[in-house]
């Protein structure tokens, strides 16, 4: 055993493990641990790697389905989508280090997911992100922005797989903890999966890719603790990414598993060489057994704790079938990468570590990869909680400027144009992408096919701030209606849960409140959750996040021709509003940009209500009787109006409607974000089709207005009306909307 | 017809184009590795668009010292048929096969959209099936498209009829308000001076399929073949 440094208390205090945790070592190791051990129990035992806090909790998801490949355990889950193929996706989260470095952190974050994604044996044919930031009136913010911005573009376009979409958010809340959440799609033979295992007892084990340097050590644990004003002394821990030496690896991946050579491939993400080689063996009940002279290292000197805890990127581990060493070094080597076979599988469930001839580590490898600690964290709501709840709707005046209300709206970062951030990104590489950013769901075609893929990610943190449950019940039954409104059937799910500090019980309850929402929505719309991620501690001095489980979901469209888009295609055309507007107020983008308040209860939701709009929806689509449909959400009817009038790649159409409003109030009828309800357009002889349709399957149908002129007409009552509510230029509209976020960002003066 | 569409590390449009020509145009595809010293056997040579060596130091600027690059000189210099396509284009300037040279983007930042070009000489085996003055819609997709040369140099260009794309409007107009990037005179792309080498910043192979929208880029990777095929068949009659 390597030259003892003394385990002290404070030691293991440094490494983030409780004494209940040290005391667990102890009785699995039936001695001291050395400090490479102490490292790389720290690291795999981290939040961030063990989940557990969440483990218990994730266990009631529902991830089974006649379609699921692979579900959750594996680096990316992985549904079937008929000829043979299969869709592997995963979305992951890079939110500290992006608070710390933005380029790096979130450049990074795309790295890791897309090899989450190759390592499956898959080729990545499309990215997407989720990103939350504070409000862009300060300097901090618009620096975090664009450096998350450029990151990710930097690395996703060199990669040349495109970033077809995602969504941009801003509240204050998350000035100091952004979120950066990164969402691969790859597309691979169902028989040719490749799974992280170690199996077979003698085969080799093979590094390559980049070598290892003294970057990102302890990033794991970093991205497993809370924040402080110190927080940005914690810069060396970010790891710095270099997406040619990714291109590399991946085509170099992409042709060692087109032949017969592998048992096993895992990339190195957090806790790198440790958790590869003990999650691989752990897999297979095997132990591996690692030679850490052969290791290719950036710089000597590095002692065996550096060397297993470093997450420099762009490193792979395969285990190869004995024999094929040669050619698997070959093929590495026609890449440019570094490579070399560092160890054996062992039939000892060891993992054991050697550094020039000596053991400097040796831990079973079930304990490190499986048997960490697991909480059950105690939970209850937050005595705000009713606070945030109530809100008397009679102190609230209704809207006196609709027209005022709406541009507001549209200029909100939150619901304006994401131009400046898409077009950074290449959206078009590998020529598959049928409908770009910008609509409901991007889609791709699947070359060889005739299907195609639609591809959202959602969710809205304020409505689950304000009830967790039904929060992340809306944030599955909206990312399905935006695959539905792209003609896809939902067929899988993938979720990257971002929440505070776990220790604490509020934090904990929204957590467990959020897990129960997403199992009862998927179960009820029987949409599987195959992979994910959980990013607890986003907090900073005390200061919580928004309970913010973002889920990424693709649907399958059978016929790709049948893919839909939200704008509106042909004056003349019927403009007809599926679904119920209630007086859903509560948590509305509204609220939040004319009432300064984030309160209320969110919109309500009836499952059955949403399966039937939807199921409507996807026959219409299917039937080829409709010209457009966009789902309502963040800015109510009047705010997808106006994306239906100027979202459109070509030119910018307006329309006539005519909204009755019965009993609620006008800024409820506008703004108001009552779930399941989808805006169609059709040719006025399809008319009779589609409501005949709507009403056999309960779904409220109305034909509200027709496409035509330059402005967005909106009167409200019966035909009788003859007062405009709104009266708009879509010129007008789609100014505010499509430079609002450009405008905000060049605005040097602002502090 | 017999296309090389050459492999660079790092390069990323590679599959895109051998999709165009094999399963859109109809023509045979060999990949070509960058170590390869030899382009015996075809008709002409793309030079796909992406970041080949991660674009590190300048764009193309390690690219340019492949192996191949010496067989792409030796097969344009023999009057072979040479495209590079963004990346491919920055490469061709770098080996000085083409005048100029790119800088970053006005903007500084990464640009993909699509944008209009105006194509300014429908007399190139490239353009053949364009009309002049035609005014295409066609995606950008890059950081440094902000193309720089001297100013004689660039009269040079213009006189002898080698500019072929310049970003424009709808309409056609060629005005500061639309030029995405920067580039001089609003140069997209052009060609050398015997007229058998082009690049271009914009990508043809991104718009050929009505699938996708937009096939105005097949106007342009179609006329290569036609070009190449009317080429053909003049060394046919030549030789017969």
């Amino acid at each position: 055993m390597q030259a003892s440094t003394a385990i002290t208390k404070d030691l293991v205090a440094q490494h983030n493990l409780t004494d209940d945790e040290y005391k667990k070592i102890l009785d699995i190791l039936g001695r001291e641990p050395n400090l490479t051990e102490l490292g790389m129990f720290s690291v795999m035992w981290s939040e961030h790697c063990s989940y557990k806090s969440s483990r218990v909790h994730l266990r009631k998801l529902p991830t089974t389905g006649p379609r699921v490949v692979q579900g959750p355990g594996e680096n990316a889950g992985a549904v079937d989508i008929g000829d043979g193929l299969c869709v592997v996706f995963k979305m992951e989260s890079h939110n500290h280090p992006s608070f710390i470095e933005p380029y790096q952190g979130a450049a990074t974050g795309v790295g890791g997911i897309l090899r989450d994604v190759f390592t499956m044996g898959a080729r990545p044919i499309a990215l997407l992100n989720s990103l939350r930031f504070g409000g862009l009136d300060t300097a901090k913010n618009r620096h975090l922005m664009k450096g998350v911005v450029a990151g990710i573009a930097g690395y996703g376009n060199c990669m040349g797989v495109p970033t077809i979409g995602g969504e941009v958010r801003f509240d204050d809340i998350y000035a100091l903890n952004p979120l950066v959440n990164a969402f691969c799609v790859g597309l691979a033979r169902k028989d040719k999966i490749f799974l992280g295992t170690a199996a077979g007892v003698g085969n080799p084990v093979i590094y390559f890719g980049s070598k290892t340097g003294r970057d990102g050590i302890h990033g794991a644990t970093m991205a497993s603790d809370s924040f402080d004003d110190a927080s940005e002394q914690k810069r060396p821990t970010v790891q710095v990414g270099d997406p040619f030496q990714e291109k590399l690896l991946l085509e170099a991946c992409l042709e060692l598993m087109a032949g017969d050579l592998l048992v096993g491939i895992q990339d190195m993400g957090a806790a790198g060489l440790t958790s590869s080689s003990c999650e691989m063996a752990s897999r297979a009940g095997n132990g591996i057994e690692l030679d850490l002279t052969h290791v290719p290292r950036r710089e000597p000197g590095m002692t065996p704790y550096e060397l297993m805890l470093s997450e420099s990127q762009e490193r792979m581990l395969m285990v190869a079938k004995a024999g094929n060493e040669d050619e698997c070094i070959r093929i590495c080597r026609k890449w440019d990468l570094d490579v070399a076979v560092v160890g054996t599988v062992t039939g000892d469930g060891i993992l054991r570590v050697k550094d020039q001839g000596k053991v400097v580590a040796e831990i079973p490898a079930k304990a490190l990869a499986d048997e960490g600690p697991r909480y059950e964290r105690p939970y209850a709501p937050p005595g705000y909680q009713d606070m945030l709840t109530n809100l008397n709707y009679d102190a609230i005046p209704d809207v006196k400027d609709a027209q005022a209300a709406l541009l507001a709206l549209l200029e909100s970062p939150t619901i304006a144009s994401k131009r400046w951030v898409y077009e950074q990104y290449d959206h078009m590489v590998r020529t598959n992408t049928m409908v770009r950013p910008g609509s409901d769901a991007a889609v791709i075609r699947i070359k060889g096919t005739n299907k195609a893929v639609a591809i959202t990610v959602d969710c809205n943190g304020r409505y689950c701030l304000l009830h967790p449950y039904e929060g992340a019940r809306l944030a599955v039954a909206e990312a399905a209606r935006n695959l539905v409104c792209s003609g896809a059937e939902p067929i899988g799910l993938t979720d990257c849960l971002n929440f505070g500090n776990p220790e604490r019980p509020d934090i904990m309850w929204q957590f467990v409140l959020s897990i129960e929402g997403m199992k009862d929505a998927c179960e009820h719309f029987k949409i599987p959750i195959v992979s994910g991620n959980v990013s607890f501690y986003n907090e900073t001095n005390g200061l919580s996040i928004y309970p913010t489980p973002m889920l990424g979901m693709v649907g399958l469209i059978e016929q790709a021709d049948t893919a839909m888009t939200q704008w509106f295609k042909q004056e003349g055309d019927d403009v007809i509003l599926l679904g119920a507007t209630r007086e859903d107020l509560g948590g509305s983008e509204y609220l939040k940009v004319v009432h300064a308040r984030e309160q209320g209860s969110p919109p309500f939701l009836s499952l059955e209500a949403e399966q039937a709009v939807q199921t409507c929806v996807l026959g219409l689509i299917r039937e080829g009787v409709v010209q457009s449909a966009h789902d309502c959400s963040d800015g109510g009817l009047a705010v997808a109006l106006a994306e239906c009038c100027m979202s459109g790649p070509d030119r910018a159409l307006g329309a006539v409607v005519r909204l009755s409003p019965g009993r609620l109030r006008t800024d409820a009828v506008l703004f108001g974000e009552s779930q399941s309800r989808v805006v169609l357009s059709a040719k006025p002889a399809h008319r009779q089709a589609i409501l005949d349709r709507a009403k056999r399957l309960g779904v409220p149908a109305v034909v509200i207005g027709a496409v035509g002129g330059v402005s967005l007409v909106v009167y409200l009552g019966d035909e009788r009306a003859t007062t405009k509510t709104l009266d708009v230029p879509v010129a007008t509209l789609f100014d505010r909307w499509a430079f609002s976020i450009e405008r905000t960002l060049n605005h040097e003066s602002l502090s | 017809m017999n296309f090389g569409v050459v492999v660079f590390p790092g390069s990323n449009c590679d599959h895109d184009c051998e999709h165009i020509f094999t399963d859109v145009l109809g023509q045979s595809v060999q990949m070509v590795w960058h170590k390869e010293t030899s382009l015996k056997g075809l008709d002409a040579v793309i030079l796909p668009g992406g970041f080949s060596y991660g674009d590190y130091l300048r764009t193309g600027a390690i690219a340019r010292f492949s192996p191949v690059m010496n067989a792409v000189k030796q097969f344009a210099s023999e009057g072979g048929m040479v495209m590079g396509i963004c990346n491919g284009f920055q490469i061709l300037l770098e080996a000085g096969l083409l005048p100029g040279a790119m800088l970053r983007n006005k903007s500084l930042h990464f640009i993909c959209k699509d944008v209009y070009l105006k194509v300014e000489n429908a007399a190139t085996p490239f353009t053949g099936l364009c009309k002049s003055g035609q005014v295409l819609k066609v995606p950008i997709a890059h950081a440094d498209g902000n193309y720089y040369t001297d100013p004689v140099t660039l009269a040079g260009l213009q006189a002898n009829a080698q500019v072929i794309f310049r970003y424009c409007d709808r309409d056609g107009k060629v005005t500061p308000e639309v030029n995405p990037n920067g580039s001089l005179d609003n140069i997209a792309g052009i060609r050398n001076a015997e007229g058998n080498v082009l690049g271009m910043m914009p990508h043809p192979e991104r718009c050929a399929e009505s699938m996708l929208g937009n096939e105005d880029g097949r106007l342009i990777l179609a006329s290569m073949v036609e070009g190449l095929k009317k080429a053909q068949s003049k060394a046919d009659l030549v030789k017969a």
